[in-house]
């Protein structure tokens, strides 16, 4: 266990931490929103994967990392258009047209790419930008601020997700019909445009988390976020709704997640125990939520669709 | 000739566009899945082309387990039409697969994966004139229409762990599993072996708990790089991510299944090449007296079903290759154990 309390390996479980909370975080800040106004989306997995594949083909066919950021985002824009469409437009069941914007992401993903790719080809990864003055801090600045600069923009859209969400009119129409969408209503708020506008917000935030995912591997499989968007829903509800506690959230699974695989490394944790270790990150979160489970609230319209009495 | 027929990606967005279908039309749930395997009644068998289906779990183009049975099949001397249901991680699905090839007249049917067996022991009955082929697994279950296969991948092992022990400044070197099962085992172990047997003095070993989590494979590398490891190796088709790492950190990397060097061509030394159509001939030439399965075969260095392929592009240094071959030779003959 000595081994793991040296400073280098306590920089690197860091950075490792940081680098797997940072697509949760962009997908779970996105899901936030849209579930405060009171749409849930269990396809994020699925955004995720459609938008990873574009990246990651968008960099393979042009070698430009800022392109294939930005096909991520319009990738998750346009899934979003189509997820409001369903849910707002026709008010869809919202978990089974979650379900269906999973299957479909995973299922045309995997085409896209045996189609247009076949065998894996790795592509540029991200690179690391260091924050001035601040990357020179001993340790520190090499675990926190020498990362690439998604992972910078997952960080700041915390507070700006908080201030949108309770500073703004807009974030006020979206917890008002969130919780009470028939009193928004008869106060003139459209519920319907409040609601596909977060549903856009949340889709692209998932696009850009597909995004981060692919161009920090620098390489694209089938189903390569493996229930991570699923991950990122729950951990909404581990945040309570609120941007910090999801951040929180975001960066305990992924600390959980870098100390195992160090202390798999260090064979402080043996090959024979390798099974059991890797349910702690589940396990941590289930045990988390029954905690939360009594003292948060749900936005009250959560999953219900909207029709005007 | 071969003709390729894949299944699953399609049916997965079908399944998406039937579950928006149903959501829009108020339905609320989408219907169930159709069989895998579609078309046509059973069909006698026949002069023409011979009929094979695969079932794997990962995709066909995997560079690693699936990848090793598509290409051995490809590599047959035969007239094959081959069907590829994959990325089948459910075993269910899995199951409905094999039965509906089954179904649909193919001659053999091969499930690629050692979880896929209890399935098949309910549906292999069901299909006595059916060839099933199942690995990876060291016995038929008494199914005497079941041929089992498994690679003695500990072979390959060793012989990598050997080259990698000889390549290592630190002394350690880092190994990334996915879960502790079949031909990861074998291979993890005889690769901690051989390098152990040629002088490095630490293997740190990793099993993520995923065959797919291409994510946690690279931070597994990670972990690996920041405690001293400067030579680097992995099973299973997660591993693209950590060859990645291993690429971005100049660190040589053995890959084991299929050839990886297209990965990293600048930093695979060498790969353990599965070649399954050495014993897949064995099991048609079976088939073709009339003995359908109760066989299990193994592929080894020995009867060339394994082959190490080394990487021109790395330059290795003087004599190591030469020691490699003799390893080889030596394993060939018995005279070195790889532990298994």
């Amino acid at each position: 266990m000595g081994d793991f309390f040296t400073l280098s390996v306590l920089v690197a479980t860091a950075a490792s931490a940081i680098r797997l909370a940072t697509p949760y975080l962009l997908a779970s800040l996105g899901e936030t929103i849209g579930q405060r106004s009171g749409v849930l989306n269990l396809g994020v997995d699925g955004v995720m994967l459609l938008s990873a594949f574009f990246s990651y083909w968008a960099v393979l066919e042009t070698g430009n990392l800022w392109l294939a950021v930005l096909v991520g985002l319009v990738v998750g824009l346009a899934m979003g258009i189509l997820y409001g469409v369903i849910t707002v437009g026709l008010s869809a069941t919202q978990g089974i047209s979650g379900i269906g914007i999973f299957i479909f992401g995973l299922g045309l993903s995997d085409l896209l790419f045996r189609q247009q790719v076949g065998t894996p080809k790795p592509v540029r990864r991200l690179p690391n930008v260091d924050v001035p003055i601040l990357s020179d801090i001993p340790h520190l600045g090499e675990a926190l601020f020498q990362r690439n600069l998604l992972t910078y923009l997952a960080f700041l859209l915390v507070p700006a997700t908080a201030l949108l969400l309770s500073r703004t009119t807009f974030g006020l129409n979206i917890r008002s019909v969130g919780e009470n969408p028939q009193a928004a209503d008869s106060l003139g708020v459209s519920v319907e445009r409040t609601r596909f506008v977060a549903i856009l917000i949340g889709n692209s935030m998932a696009g850009l988390a597909g995004a981060a995912l692919v161009l920090q591997l620098g390489i694209f499989q089938p189903n390569l976020t493996q229930g991570l968007g699923f991950i990122a829903v729950a951990l909404v509800y581990f945040g309570a709704w609120r941007p910090a506690g999801v951040m929180g959230g975001a960066l305990l699974y992924g600390l959980v997640n870098a100390t195992v695989l160090q202390w798999k490394a260090l064979g402080i944790i043996p090959v024979s125990g390798s099974d059991l270790a890797n349910m702690a990150p589940a396990i941590l979160t289930i045990l988390a939520l029954i905690a939360l489970a009594r003292r948060v609230h749900a936005p009250s319209a959560l999953t219900k669709p909207f029709t005007r009495h | 000739m071969k003709r390729q027929r894949r299944l699953s990606p399609s049916i997965l967005v079908m399944l998406g566009a039937l579950a928006f279908a149903g959501v829009a039309c108020g339905g609320g749930d989408a219907e169930e899945p159709a069989a895998p395997a579609t078309t046509a009644a059973p069909t006698a068998v026949a002069a023409g082309p011979l009929r094979v289906a695969i079932v794997a779990p990962s995709a066909s183009d995997d560079l690693a387990f699936s990848q090793s049975m598509v290409d051995s099949v490809n590599a047959l001397e035969r007239d094959v039409e081959l069907s590829i249901t994959d990325g089948t991680f459910i075993i269910e699905d899995a199951a409905a697969a094999i039965r509906g090839y089954a179904e649909d007249g193919n001659d053999v049917v091969i499930a690629h994966g050692t979880q896929f067996g209890a399935s098949l022991m309910e549906i292999a009955p069901d299909f006595p004139d059916v060839t099933f082929v199942w690995g990876t697994a060291s016995d038929t279950q008494g199914l005497d229409n079941v041929f089992a296969y498994a690679p003695a991948a500990d072979e390959g092992g060793y012989v990598n762990g050997s080259i990698a022990a000889s390549l290592t400044d630190s002394g350690v070197i880092g190994v990334v599993g996915p879960i502790e099962a079949g031909d990861a085992v074998a291979y993890i172990n005889g690769f901690e072996a051989g390098a152990l047997a040629g002088g490095a003095s630490e293997v740190n070993i990793t099993y993520t708990g995923s065959f797919g989590d291409v994510a946690l494979a690279a931070e597994a590398a990670e972990a690996h790089l920041a405690n001293d490891v400067d030579v680097l190796t992995g099973t299973a088709q997660m591993v693209v991510g950590a060859v990645g790492v291993a690429t971005d950190a100049g660190v040589p990397w053995f890959g084991t299944q299929a050839n990886q060097t297209s990965l990293a061509p600048d930093l695979v030394v060498a790969s353990q090449v599965y070649h399954w159509e050495v014993v897949l001939e064995e099991m048609l030439a079976l088939r073709d007296g009339g003995v359908l399965g109760g066989q299990a075969f193994e592929i080894n260095l020995a009867n060339g079903g394994l082959v190490i392929e080394f990487n021109d592009g790395f330059e290795l240094p003087a004599g190591v290759r030469d020691a490699a071959e003799a390893m080889i030779e030596a394993i060939t003959s018995g005279t070195v154990s790889t532990g298994s």
